[in-house]
């Protein structure tokens, strides 16, 4: 009997020292800073920003910079829809041109008319007229191919879509899935632009052709890709056009190549948020996002480009990430109208 | 001894259940019937018409035909690769063997993401399967999906079943072989019966589990085959079509509540009479050869993938080994990809699983005790069994439902805790309740009432009867629900990952950014990170079951 009441005793011990010392999230709830000295910064999961990026905000524009990540660029467009009434944040970054029209028809976001910097502009949503999606990074999804792979075969690499159901490249071919994946997403769309209307017969000869399609970039770059982490099968894969920035060898050269014909632009915004308890907060943000120490910090933070044209970039991406001249592009009033009915389609030609 | 009477014990029972019932109608009901709302009421009143067109579209058919086949493969996958392994690891002595229960835990924790790189190393087009059988590899096959949904699960059973195993009086099989019964009759006419509670209990929550499962059907199985769940997760995060959402979700809650009654059924008639001692374990005899050697190949089976993770983890950038990507986990500098030093995540992964621990043991104690008290009268028995079913439903629910939910409900005072630091080590604690409540009910149900109420006539008041009947019955499966509650805790991403992460990210989150991201430097340093959390909790795991051994034979 007593044996059992000293464990009792040291039960209760064990949960009371637990609750006490620092093992417990319990009573930590940070000190509420007051609205009007915090920004609260709504974003998707991959967002990035460093300490020192973040001190300075808070000394150029002295607000707290609170940062609520959660989901992907899909996932946050649709959140700030539903809680439209009540936004759980002053700002949001990480819509895309993709979901850019869902936030917009969704009366999410406000008017802002920020400043831009040298050729942000040509990145302005086609229909936003009075500008309450801001411009702040790009980059294109782009078929990228193995080049040393297809050296040591002694092999001529696909050079455009068309090729990809070439059955010189049957099983060679791996790419994300529309509805699973934001690049996955952009590659459709690239071959709607490129197709039209033909696109869903395109797809069937892709999947004719051996293409392997994946849940996410992750499990088509890395485990598929010949040059990915986990050395797959496949030297042809669906990516970034940096992504050639990341595979250079130890003499200076890039072992991929991103296939200009194929890029599909993605473009990521910021909005101040209707009904954002900071909107000046908000706005001081956004100005914080365009400026020149945040644009520079972009390519090493999150791998994508500045829209500051003049913002410098890493050495490895300046000589091996080539940007498309003319990137395929779709109408983003057309993608809106259209895309749950695309990603239907689409699933049915991929499961078939 | 005087009874009280059946109203007053109505309101005991109300008394113990209304604490539970609050959490669960503030963070489970509320959210979920939000959510729902908004699909079923778009313009602000009931539109059937749409919930009745998607349930009749021949896709949402093949989803649930797909959902229901391969959770059902999968748990009896389970049961019969588990139960092997939960007699050796309960009844037999040899060296390693709480290393190897300690172990064997481990799979649960994986994030789904990282399994489904050691699975897509190991059963693609380039592992080794198909390097052997020259085929096409495996992944993007229902036998990948089904395979994973195992690998992460039958530490479930083992538990369960291996936490009643433990205690089960072994005279009544000495009689029966006594009596000329031959060891594999034992088994079928004695053993089985005895613990087919833990086994339906452990079987209803695999299939749960697996048939609610998101990671492993979207990573292993492509875009080529969905579930429910990975269909609600669409609709929901990309399509936005509330109303499918909504169909889909109550077509998923009505199933699991018909699950959970089919269980219930199955549950009552034997009941297994534990011994309030653990039989010592045996040394490993003749007779055991058979269970022996399936742990064995379940050993195999589980450490494949593990050990495909922890070889890509030592591969470094020149094509060598080395340690760079451990390195590598605790400057925040190297590669901005990294969100926080993996340590500073670990902590913060620790911390959250501990409050998700002690919130679900709290809550699945109560209910546990709630549910299978003895029923005097059909309503009694009647309302035991609503709260017995209602608290497995949050395994019913789709995590993007519960986490979208509570964005939308819990967003005004009084209820304003969408932005409260515990609202993940509540959700983590709701995801593992259905865990505990399973782990510690058909223990608690199998004690004698007689026991409870000798004590009673011999003047122990309720609490003293708590601790001196049921605790020392309780207290093994009890420690192998924490252990489970904390295991859910630090591998849970589905929920977590919809919530928001503050600048406090779990260790999943870190792994799931790192892993998304180019170069093979940050690949290397997320399987680095997921062998951390696999070390972690296999050494968690193994404190606990060293926390066992004062208490063998101490009561």
């Amino acid at each position: 009997m007593t044996r059992v009441n000293s464990r009792m005793a040291g039960l209760g011990f064990t949960a009371v020292a637990v609750l006490l010392t620092s093992c417990s999230l319990v009573g930590e709830d940070d000190a509420p800073s007051s609205a009007a000295s915090e920004v609260v910064l709504v974003t998707h999961d991959s967002f990035v920003i460093s300490d020192e990026l973040i001190a300075q905000f808070k000394q150029e524009s002295g607000f707290d910079l609170k940062i609520k990540a959660s989901g992907d660029a899909g996932a946050l467009t649709n959140k700030l829809v539903l809680t439209k009434d009540n936004p759980t944040g002053d700002v949001a970054f990480g819509i895309d041109n993709t979901f850019g029209s869902r936030a917009l028809d969704g009366g999410v976001l406000a008017a802002y008319d920020a400043s831009l910097p040298t050729g942000a502009d040509q990145y302005l949503l086609a229909g936003d007229d009075d500008q309450r999606l801001t411009p702040i990074d790009n980059g294109n999804v782009c078929v990228n191919i193995d080049e040393s792979w297809f050296a040591e075969k002694d092999m001529a690499p696909p050079a455009d879509l068309e090729d990809l159901t070439d059955p010189a490249y049957a099983d060679l071919f791996v790419t994300p899935g529309a509805t699973t994946s934001s690049p996955g997403l952009a590659f459709l769309l690239a071959t709607i632009a490129e197709y039209g209307d033909g696109w869903d017969d395109y797809w069937t000869r892709l999947i004719d052709n051996g293409t392997l399609v994946t849940e996410g970039w992750t499990d088509a770059y890395q485990v598929n890709f010949t040059q990915g982490g986990g050395k797959g099968k496949r030297p042809i894969v669906t990516s970034y056009d940096s992504s050639p920035a990341f595979t250079v060898d130890g003499e200076g050269a890039s072992s991929t190549s991103a296939l200009e014909s194929t890029c599909f632009l993605q473009v990521e915004y910021a909005g101040v948020l209707t009904g954002a308890a900071n909107p000046d907060g908000a706005q001081a943000l956004i100005d914080f996002m365009l400026g020149p120490d945040f644009q520079a910090a972009l390519p090493e933070s999150m791998y994508v480009f500045p829209v500051d044209a003049t913002a410098p970039l890493p050495q490895d991406w300046a000589r091996h990430a080539t940007r498309p001249a003319e990137p395929l592009a779709l109408d983003p009033a057309e993608i809106a109208a259209n895309r749950d009915q695309w990603l239907r389609e689409w699933t049915d030609v991929v499961s078939r | 001894m005087r009874q009280p009477p059946p109203g007053r014990r109505l309101l005991g029972l109300a008394g113990l259940a209304l604490g539970p019932v609050l959490v669960l109608v503030v963070f489970f009901v509320v959210p979920v019937v939000g959510m729902l709302g908004l699909g079923l009421r778009p313009e602000g009143r009931f539109d059937i018409g749409a919930v009745l067109d998607v349930l009749s579209r021949p896709r949402t058919g093949r989803v649930v035909w797909f959902t229901a086949w391969s959770a059902a493969v999968a748990t009896t996958a389970s049961v019969v690769l588990g139960l092997p392994a939960a007699y050796a690891l309960s009844r037999l002595d040899f060296p390693g063997r709480r290393l190897i229960r300690a172990l064997l835990l481990v799979p649960f924790v994986l994030p789904t993401v990282v399994v489904g790189v050691a699975f897509g190393e190991l059963l693609g087009e380039s592992g080794p399967l198909a390097r052997i059988s020259g085929g096409q590899g495996l992944v993007g096959t229902p036998v990948a999906i089904i395979a994973g949904l195992t690998f992460f699960n039958v530490a479930v059973v083992i538990r369960t079943v291996g936490a009643s195993w433990e205690s089960l009086d072994r005279r009544t099989g000495e009689a029966a072989a006594a009596l000329g019964a031959s060891p594999a009759r034992v088994f079928w006419t004695v053993t089985l019966p005895a613990l087919r509670p833990s086994i339906v209990s452990a079987a209803s929550v695999v299939f749960l589990f697996c048939a609610t499962s998101f990671g492993v059907v979207l990573t292993l199985g492509g875009v080529r085959y969905s579930s429910v769940e990975t269909e609600i997760y669409l609709l929901t995060t990309n399509l936005l079509d509330l109303p499918a959402a909504a169909a889909l979700s109550i077509l998923q809650l009505l199933a699991v509540l018909a699950l959970l009654g089919l269980a219930a059924r199955l549950r009552v008639g034997a009941q297994a009479s534990p011994g309030r001692e653990v039989v010592r374990p045996q040394p490993i005899s003749r007779s055991d050869l058979v269970p022996v050697a399936a742990t064995g190949l379940l050993l195999v089976l589980i450490a494949a993938p593990v050990g495909a993770l922890v070889a890509g983890s030592l591969r470094v950038a020149d094509g060598g080994w080395g340690l760079a990507n451990y390195r590598g986990l605790d400057e925040a500098e190297s590669g901005q990809a990294l969100l926080v030093p993996v340590t500073e995540a670990l902590g913060t992964s620790l911390r959250t699983a501990v409050d998700a621990t002690w919130m679900s043991l709290l809550l699945g104690g109560l209910v546990a005790v709630v549910v299978t008290q003895r029923s005097r009268g059909r309503t009694e028995q009647r309302v035991r069994g609503v709260l017995d079913g209602l608290f497995m439903l949050p395994l019913g629910v789709s995590a993007v439902t519960l986490g979208f939910g509570f964005l939308i409900t819990l967003d005004e005072p009084p209820l304003n805790l969408r932005d409260s630091p515990l609202l993940v080590p509540i959700a983590q604690a709701l995801v593992a309740l259905p865990l505990v409540v399973r782990t510690l009910a058909p223990v608690l149900g199998s004690i004698d009432d007689r026991q409870r109420q000798a004590a009673a006539s011999l003047g122990a008041g309720p609490l003293r009867v708590l601790a001196t009947v049921d605790l020392p019955i309780v207290w093994k499966p009890f420690v192998a629900a924490a252990g489970f509650a904390f295991a859910v805790s630090l591998g849970e991403f589905g929920a977590t990952s919809f919530l928001a992460r503050d600048e406090h990210p779990t260790l999943p989150v870190v792994i799931f950014a790192l892993i998304g991201r180019p170069g093979a430097a940050n690949y290397g340093m997320a399987l680095a990170a997921s062998v951390v959390l696999a070390a972690t909790t296999a050494a968690v795991m193994l404190a606990v079951e060293r926390l066992r051994v004062p208490s063998v034979g101490g009561f």
